[in-house]
């Protein structure tokens, strides 16, 4: 007798976490737009605040629409559980704030989205946080930022601006040696290019308002819990880790790692950060996030041929000064992709154009099928110039020690006809040298 | 709450309240390569509902010492050794799978310290496939993959059962990885080979006179109905509670489960 073969990626974009609803027999996963949800009786509702029976009671803290996106997302992560939060900064806070209180450290990669560094240098600072920079690619610079104090070590999958792909199975197992777990952001890449936890990562979350949403329309986030860090057995060890070792007593002195071996985590950061800083999502939200996931595999696969047609054209130009796409042979990084990222390094990376802050500006605003905006991910093409737009105020010298350049683009390749991208692209080449 | 058993500690969940053996005792056995929070929607109830919980990692699962029984009958000897060190006297015993062997051993060896005997996912002779224990001992990862895919009732997984956002069957997988990890040496191999070599189920049913439940999975593909028949046949007074669930009917049916087990105790109780 074999075992049942375990369903594929894209059976699980379509169906994990639901089923025909028991009620109406709806076959789309309904927006339960509700606030709150009626107790059976005074016993049952007793038993929902206790944690001695599943479900829902109040949408800051679950809500079946949200529930369907969380265990769905969990399904093609492999991990154990999902909290779906407002946004993915949302999520970031709620998986840091949930291992790292005042005194505490985390060890992070330089190459970080904005926001995220902003978050972890400045705002958690405040909160008495303090977090080590260090370069992605340097193991030593990571084993010699780790204090007593480190809760956790986190990178990003892809990082920002110049997709360093973060060796996570190396990673992984310098933070394991030291009791500490791995946390990753996998925005970029999707479970459909990656799965961060079969590479030894721990935790991680999306910015599920891109790839996962892929319609530029919601704003969400999505933390998921791989259930592989033993919280106790690190516990034991090192003394860390008391939010989830150790009684409780914003919930009745419970101790998550007793209530859940694999789960702790998961059910730490929903009872305490979702109820307590509720930063939920919308069910509105997560319905059309559901709706995205729908067809994530076969987006996926296309944003990635899209984005290598793009990127051998612009390598190919002669405006254009370099272009960082870990395939490409020039990329630091490319023999750790064909290992770690075998099905593609994503659709948005940057390139360099030649030429002042002023040619970058033409190009950007001559395109016409590239959306000029901060946004990636979307099934449209996106353009951003930071130069002229985000960074517009820094000047050439500052910009560069953030990693920017004046003539840095970043594009976020969408499902166009790829013929119909390039021609834009040639069309903006072509603004950009006039005034050269 | 830890215990000492045989010079080596125990570790018993008791459902977030301190241990009381002057209310009723339940004792929740675990299956093979699993721990107490397999429990996790039936214990904590159980407790709060006024029982004395008692969910012991077995010896070498999970956070408790010393090394894995070899044995059903050893498993069960320890069962009241348990009994002892939490200072209980008599005791329902509730078993899972390979826990469920336990309890009925326990049951029979030590009759007068059992007021109920809930069998969960139970059956006789609990034969483990060839394929699964090669697995067990040149796989243990693969012998994980195939255990998670045949305990649940669908390896497509539905609305979760287990919490807002929780993957049952990765739950379950994660867990059985973790024992692997954190556990004594061939600890699969160990527990199947106990199930495998249990020899004398049909004895100790025969001697059942407690109170006693089946709980069944209509859809267990581990320990079907079905195959449950020599212990429910040799067990004539047993109530047969059947669930909409697989093998890991705890999680893939909490609450049917529960309530279940917490009518089962009210009728112990009336018998006792």
């Amino acid at each position: 007798m074999s075992a049942p073969r375990p369903p594929g990626f894209d059976t699980l974009s379509l169906h994990a976490g639901s089923a025909p609803d028991p009620a109406t027999g709806a076959r789309a996963t309904p927006i339960h737009f509700t606030s709150s949800f009626a107790f059976r009786d005074s016993d049952h509702g007793a038993a929902l605040f206790n944690m001695e029976q599943a479900g829902h009671v109040y949408s800051r803290i679950s809500n079946p629409t949200n529930a369907v996106l969380e265990e769905r997302i969990a399904a093609l992560e492999g991990g154990v559980a999902g909290i779906a939060t407002a946004s993915g900064q949302a999520a970031l806070h709620l998986g840091l704030s949930t291992l790292a209180g005042a005194g505490d450290h985390i060890v992070a990669s330089r190459a970080l989205y904005g926001g995220s560094h902003n978050l972890l240098a400045y705002t958690l600072r405040r909160f008495g946080v303090e977090t080590t920079f260090v370069d992605p690619r340097d193991l030593d610079a990571w084993r010699a930022a780790i204090r007593p104090t480190t809760r956790l070590l986190f990178g990003e999958t892809l990082g920002n601006p110049g997709l360093d792909v973060l060796d996570i199975p190396a990673i992984a197992q310098l933070a394991h040696a030291h009791d500490l777990p791995l946390m990753v952001d996998a925005t970029f890449t999707t479970p459909y290019l990656q799965r961060p936890f079969d590479l030894g990562a721990d935790l991680l979350f999306h910015s599920a308002t891109k790839f996962l949403c892929g319609h530029g329309t919601a704003i969400g986030g999505l933390l998921v819990d791989g259930g592989t860090f033993d919280w106790q057995a690190a516990h034991e060890r090192s003394s860390r880790f008391a939010t989830l070792c150790e009684p409780y007593d914003g919930f009745h002195g419970m101790v998550f790692s007793e209530e859940s071996t694999v789960g702790a985590f998961a059910l730490r950061a929903r009872r305490e950060g979702l109820r307590d800083f509720g930063a939920a999502m919308s069910p509105h939200n997560a319905f059309a996030i559901l709706q995205g996931i729908e067809t994530l595999g076969l987006r996926m696969e296309r944003h990635v041929d899209n984005t290598r047609r793009v990127v051998a054209f612009l390598a190919a130009q002669p405006m254009v000064a370099s272009v960082s796409y870990p395939e490409l042979d020039s990329h630091p990084d490319r023999l750790l992709a064909r290992r770690i990222l075998p099905k593609g390094c994503g659709a948005v990376f940057t390139f360099e154009l030649k030429g002042d802050r002023a040619a970058g500006r033409r190009f950007a605003d001559g395109l016409q099928v590239f959306s000029h905006l901060a946004n990636v991910g979307d099934a449209k093409s996106l353009v951003i110039h930071p130069a002229s737009t985000t960074h517009f105020r820094v000047p050439a010298a500052q910009l560069a020690a953030s990693g920017v350049s004046e003539g840095t683009l970043r594009l976020s390749v969408g499902l166009e006809d790829p013929d119909d991208l390039i021609d834009d692209l040639k069309r903006g080449l072509k603004l950009a040298a006039k005034g050269a | 709450m830890l215990l000492t058993v045989h010079a080596h500690e125990v570790y018993c969940y008791t459902g977030g309240k301190a241990f009381d053996p002057t209310l009723p005792v339940i004792v929740l056995l675990h299956g093979a390569q699993n721990d107490h929070s397999v429990w996790a929607l039936q214990s904590r109830a159980l407790a709060h509902r006024g029982h004395a919980v008692l969910a012991p990692d077995l010896p070498g699962h999970g956070r408790s010492g010393g090394a894995a029984l070899t044995t059903v009958e050893a498993m069960a000897a320890w069962v009241i050794a348990v009994l002892d060190a939490a200072g209980a006297g008599r005791a329902m015993l509730v078993g899972h799978s390979m826990g469920s062997l336990i309890a009925l051993e326990a049951a029979h060896l030590a009759p007068q310290r059992v007021s109920g005997l809930a069998l969960l996912g139970a059956t006789f002779p609990m034969e483990v496939s060839d394929a699964l224990l090669d697995a067990a001992r040149t796989e243990p990862d693969a012998a994980i993959d195939m255990v998670a895919a045949w305990s649940h009732a669908s390896w497509l997984p539905g609305p979760s059962t287990a919490g807002p956002g929780t993957s049952v069957t990765n739950t379950a997988r994660r867990l059985m990885q973790r024992m692997a990890a954190r556990g004594a040496p061939e600890l699969f191999m160990t527990d199947f080979a106990a199930c495998n070599a249990y020899a004398n189920g049909e004895i100790a049913a025969a001697s059942i006179t407690c109170p006693t439940l089946f709980v069944q999975g209509r859809k267990d593909m581990m320990t079907p109905p079905r195959s449950a028949k020599l212990l429910t046949g040799a067990i004539k007074h047993a109530r047969v509670v059947g669930v909409d669930a697989g093998h890991a009917m705890m999680s893939e049916a909490p609450e049917a489960v529960l309530d279940a087990m917490l009518s089962f105790a009210r009728y112990s109780q009336m018998s006792a």
